[in-house]
């Protein structure tokens, strides 16, 4: 058979295209448990990251074994219309599976931003939520809520964790963005997530009251509770952001769940 | 055609015939994901693999390789490959694979990948070949980790995350280029370096007119 042949030049691209395919998806199937893993666990300890919790020093073990202990932390699926938790079975979602990134895109699954103050910059959101419940001696002790919203060059993902007074901030951590690098991508930095904790994200009579304003909060300012500094140098990242929170803080967000959670 | 020494079809890519400061093949990645030191050596070791390899699997079947098909030939191997080793670091590094995201995949488009697959690889017998994958992916690494070193110093005062130089902003002295976070600030280095290696080596230097 020559090598130039129409039947040669066809053999070898089958033959080819057969080896590498086998390949490709063999790395891909052997090594899908590991990925799903390494996802998991990053989740899990984004969580963690957001309680203020010292993760560096926890082994991947440690972890994993926080989150399979219910006594300590339990997640629960938020339908964000009403506020109710609701079991995943009743609206058809398995939370062992349940990926809300793309249950926002899904038309079933996702439903319009509607609301007339701050917007996370995207049109539509999931439908239900996962919020992590801590619990310390059966009390519910922190909520770590799911948040996203767009900056200057990408939506950040992160998680918020509030007090058991649903008002205060316990921590705050991005796990994805796309923004610059030693300016919007200070969001990372430990310096500013440190000046999150003990900020108030409601007034006295629940209404939402934060904002990330531009330079630094003046110590004595009344309302320095509810005020978080800007990022300098990253003034659509910080907007960005302050908008994120009292969105999802909100009314159209975990408004209602956390109302729910205060009259209990 | 002369008696190639392995010696040399690995060492000559790193000075005498760089990729990037000679042949200024794939500096598209070399500005993408320098900004920190730990995403160039990734960068740089996951090209090492995908061109050692695919020179040799090129060089394997260069014999049975028809011409008409071969540049999609070579695409199908380093695509297959540079899957797979994107697939290995979503395993085994997750932290690195998320913040040099689809930079991995556009290895595939790396210039330097296909150029030594169709230029040496295609010529070569699969051994000499893997070597020349391998020196020419060195001379890329060298200028990337050279590029992410002064990057991330200067432009954010830390080396592999740790900090080196105390920041302004954290009550030190150093004020933090933010140029050197931009993209543009990997051309100047690369030049920086294309001209120290030239002033070294002045065979180096095209001639005029």
């Amino acid at each position: 058979m020559k090598r130039d042949s129409i039947l040669g030049t066809m053999t070898v691209a089958l033959v080819l295209c057969v080896v590498c395919s086998v390949i490709v998806s063999s790395a891909a199937v052997l090594l899908r448990p590991r990925q799903e893993a390494n996802k998991k666990l990053d989740q899990q300890r984004n969580v963690l990251a957001a309680t203020g919790m010292d993760i560096e020093s926890m082994t991947a073990q440690e972890i994993k074994s926080f989150f399979s202990d219910a006594t300590r932390v339990r997640p629960v699926l938020v339908d964000l219309s009403t506020g109710e938790t609701v079991e995943g079975e009743t609206v058809g979602i398995d939370l062992a599976v349940y990926e809300p990134k793309k249950a926002a895109k899904s038309s079933e699954l996702s439903q319009f931003v509607m609301t007339d103050g701050p917007t996370p910059g995207v049109s539509r959101r999931e439908k239900y939520c996962v919020v992590y419940e801590f619990l310390k001696d059966d009390q519910i002790d922190l909520y770590v809520l799911p948040i996203y919203g767009k900056g200057l060059w990408s939506t950040l993902y992160g998680f918020l964790a509030l007090e058991s007074d649903t008002r205060t901030v316990r921590g705050i951590t991005f796990y994805e963005h796309k923004e610059t690098p030693g300016l919007g991508g200070e969001v990372d930095n430990p310096n500013w997530k440190r000046l999150w904790p003990g900020k108030r994200v409601f007034d006295d009579e629940g209404n939402v009251d934060f904002r990330i304003i531009k330079g630094r909060v003046a110590a004595d300012a009344a309302d320095a509770s509810h005020l978080v500094d800007g990022l300098s140098g990253a003034t659509i990242t910080s907007r960005g952001v302050s908008d994120s929170v009292q969105y999802w803080v909100g009314d159209d967000g975990f408004g209602k769940y956390l109302k729910r959670q205060r009259s209990q | 055609m002369a008696e190639l020494k392995p010696k040399e079809v690995l060492l000559n890519p790193l000075l005498n015939n760089n990729p990037i400061a000679l042949q200024v093949l794939g500096i598209c990645s070399a500005l993408a994901v320098t900004t920190q030191l730990k995403t160039s050596v990734i960068m740089a070791l996951s090209v090492i693999c995908v061109l050692g390899l695919s020179n040799a699997a090129v060089s394997f079947i260069r014999e049975y390789i028809p011409s008409s098909i071969r540049i999609i030939v070579q695409m199908t191997i380093i695509s297959s490959l540079v899957i797979v080793v994107d697939q290995f670091l979503q395993a085994f590094a997750p932290g690195a694979s998320k913040t040099m995201s689809v930079f991995v995949g556009l290895i595939i488009t790396n210039c330097i990948v296909m150029g030594r697959a169709e230029a040496f690889a295609m010529k070569h017998p699969p051994l000499v070949s893997a070597l020349d994958g391998i020196g020419n992916a060195l001379g890329y690494s060298l200028i990337l980790i050279a590029v992410g070193f002064f990057r991330e110093l200067f432009g954010s005062g830390r080396l592999f995350g740790y900090p080196i130089l105390s920041l302004r902003s954290e009550e030190g002295w150093y004020v933090p280029n933010g140029l050197m976070l931009l993209p543009p600030s990997a051309f100047f280095l690369i030049g920086f370096f294309i001209w120290a290696l030239r002033t070294l080596k002045p065979e180096q230097v095209e001639a005029e007119g």
